[in-house]
């Protein structure tokens, strides 16, 4: 019994030492007082030197936080258990959002820098004259493809990856909309279609596609591409230019059949504290300086347009991260569906993914 | 009348404890089945579970469990047995258990290098001359990985069973002249066949309802409900499909446990 007292004062006095130590180190960093600022933004999607200098220059204190899907953050932000100061959703997601009554429109008059933003990524149909929100990064979907695997083939287009010679050859990243979108934009539908006969239509084609499918997954993708685990996969832009610039071997496309066009906004949620910093960061993280440096470290495009003149020029000037209002103007922006339409794209896309070979 | 006051009192944490996290949440889990993703009050739900897709799927996980957990028992038996024999019982013991510290998500990235193409599994069939082979992302790395992370947990409880027997009634079964089969077939396996019970339940049970795994090592090629539940939370944000399968699942639970457990003992 003696020894069992022992033990529980043991972890007594240990957790009580920790705890001190913990909250010492938190208010000799000035976590304890009012003056922070919660961050909520995807994975690996910030320079974080930035967010030291941001905190040097305003005493404020970042607190960071990240998730791995706009869907993941909507919930957490539905339920308010964090006070998040900023967060960094998807377009359709915004507008998801703004309709639910979870954003605080920004005073742009506290956002001077606004002024740096190509008129091009502005006033979008998703939240217009950008009461919610402000540009962060924008991109597209395409396929990532390393040309010497594949014995110098070219990859042009969504229906080139059905080429039986493919099989066990390509990496799918793991979202409905983006995979389902592919099915759809390969039959020549809209990415947005809710017509359930396409919507079959697209998944039937994409079943046809297993056999080439070695697998879909996570943010792993990069990971696995990079080390040549696999030869072809479909990605985002962003990560296509960050494993690129480790494996040269690879290359970026665009499909021609059409494809997503996305923009990451900064917004306020309604689960604010600090709305005062929180404007101060979207202010700092749009002066041509910072968002340079900041896209160069997370690889995706900055809708910045100042930023781009201190910005290598074979980057600004590579269409395939960069494409022109041209090119642009062939791809879809993704139309928040509704809950119904997406349930029935994720549930499509669940048996796509039990379909075996 | 003062010990029984007391005695509630003791009790008060504890029921306490059950009703706020463990009877509320299944309720909860219970009460928003029973809505559709617009949030009416509908049996759709169960409708919708009893269709090819979730049955199917359903069925998927029950054989993945049941592999694992069979792959499992057959290669904890003797590994427990064998360690109940060692001298040094209690650290090969500690070895085998050390492991299960380590957090599930590393193990599980430690695989991707190890069976990846280039991985050391692969230079390994490239050495002894069978070639590389797809490893990653088949129905064989995902039940090896999920056996080598549930693996502790089963020889746990037999080499507890196999250390609590009584040597004598070896020796009693050995004098009366029963073979080294017979005593293992009607001694030692039905006095330790607790122990497998127990090994199995925590095996199984987590098994049905495995969802990292599933898109990390099987690169989302084995869907199992526990896959089903995450994406209706996370992606679809039907709460009402998720809250269903999992009710299926605990269901099926209670009737394993229920099953399997410990009835009162017999002869």
């Amino acid at each position: 019994m003696s020894s069992l007292l022992r033990f529980f004062l043991g972890i007594i006095l240990v957790s009580a030492v920790f705890f001190y130590t913990l909250s010492e180190l938190n208010s000799s960093q000035g976590y304890s007082g009012k003056n922070t600022l919660t961050i909520y933004n995807w994975g690996d999607y910030i320079d974080t030197d930035l967010i030291k200098r941001f905190e040097k220059e305003t005493g404020i204190k970042v607190i960071y936080e990240t998730f791995d899907s706009n869907e993941a953050m909507l919930t957490k932000i539905e339920q308010g258990g964090t006070t998040y100061d900023i967060a960094v959703p998807s377009e359709y997601m915004i507008d998801k959002m703004r309709k639910e009554h979870l954003l605080i429109p920004l005073d742009h008059s506290k956002l001077p820098n606004l002024k740096n933003i190509d008129p091009r990524f502005m006033d979008l149909p998703f939240d217009e004259n950008n009461k919610y929100s402000v540009p962060y990064f924008w991109g597209t979907v395409g396929i990532v493809y390393n040309p010497k695997m594949l014995n110098g083939k070219k990859i042009n287009s969504w229906n080139d990856l059905w080429d039986p010679d493919l099989r066990n050859k390509i990496l799918l990243v793991d979202g409905a909309r983006e995979i389902m979108g592919m099915g759809l934009n390969s039959l020549g539908y809209s990415l947005n279609d809710t017509n359930h006969a396409h919507l079959q239509e697209a998944k039937r084609k994409l079943d046809t596609l297993t056999p080439n499918i070695k697998a879909i997954v996570g943010d792993e993708i990069r990971l696995l591409l990079q080390n040549e685990e696999a030869s072809i996969g479909i990605v985002w832009s962003g990560v296509a230019s960050e494993i690129m610039s480790e494996n040269e071997d690879l290359e970026y496309v665009v499909p021609v059949e059409g494809s997503n066009l996305w923009f990451d906004n900064m917004v306020i949620p309604k689960t604010a504290k600090n709305k005062e910093a929180a404007l101060k960061f979207m202010n700092f993280m749009l002066d041509p300086k910072v968002a340079a440096q900041n896209a160069e470290y997370v690889n995706y495009s900055t809708p910045n347009k100042k930023a781009l003149a201190y910005m290598p020029k074979e980057t600004v000037n590579d269409e395939r991260f960069y494409p022109s209002p041209k090119l642009t103007e062939k791809l879809e922006v993704y139309e928040n569906l509704g809950k119904k339409n997406l349930a029935y794209y994720n549930e499509l896309f669940l048996e796509f993914k039990m379909h075996r070979k | 009348m003062n010990n029984k006051v007391t005695r509630n009192l003791y009790l008060f944490p504890y029921a306490l404890w059950i009703v706020l996290f463990v009877v509320a949440p299944l309720l909860l889990v219970l009460y928003y089945s029973f809505f559709d993703i617009e949030g009416h009050f509908s049996l759709v739900n169960y409708k919708t579970f009893f269709t090819p897709v979730y049955l199917k799927m359903t069925l998927s996980s029950f054989w993945y469990a049941f592999l694992i957990t069979v792959i499992s028992l057959i290669i904890a038996y003797p590994t427990a047995y064998l360690l109940t024999k060692t001298i040094h019982k209690q650290l090969w013991l500690l070895l085998i258990i050390v492991p299960s510290w380590i957090n599930l998500l590393l193990k599980a990235y430690a695989f991707l290098g190890i069976f990846g193409t280039k991985g050391i599994a692969n230079s390994f069939l490239e050495a002894v001359g069978i070639g590389a082979k797809q490893i990653l992302f088949t129905d064989f790395s995902f039940v090896f990985v999920s056996v080598y992370i549930f693996i502790p947990f089963m020889i746990l409880p037999i080499f507890n069973a196999l250390n609590e027997l009584n040597p004598t009634l070896l020796d009693a079964a050995n004098d009366l002249g029963a073979s080294k089969w017979i005593t293992f077939r009607r001694v030692i396996f039905p006095l330790t066949i607790d122990g497998v019970k127990a090994g199995c339940q925590v095996v199984f049970i987590p098994a049905l309802s495995l969802f990292m795994l599933t898109r990390l090592i099987a690169g989302n090629r084995v869907i199992t409900l526990g896959t089903a539940i995450e994406q209706q939370f996370l992606v679809t944000q039907d709460w009402g499909m998720g809250s269903t399968i999992a009710v299926f699942l605990i269901l099926i639970m209670f009737l394993i446990i229920s099953l399997t457990g410990n009835r009162k003992r017999g002869v």
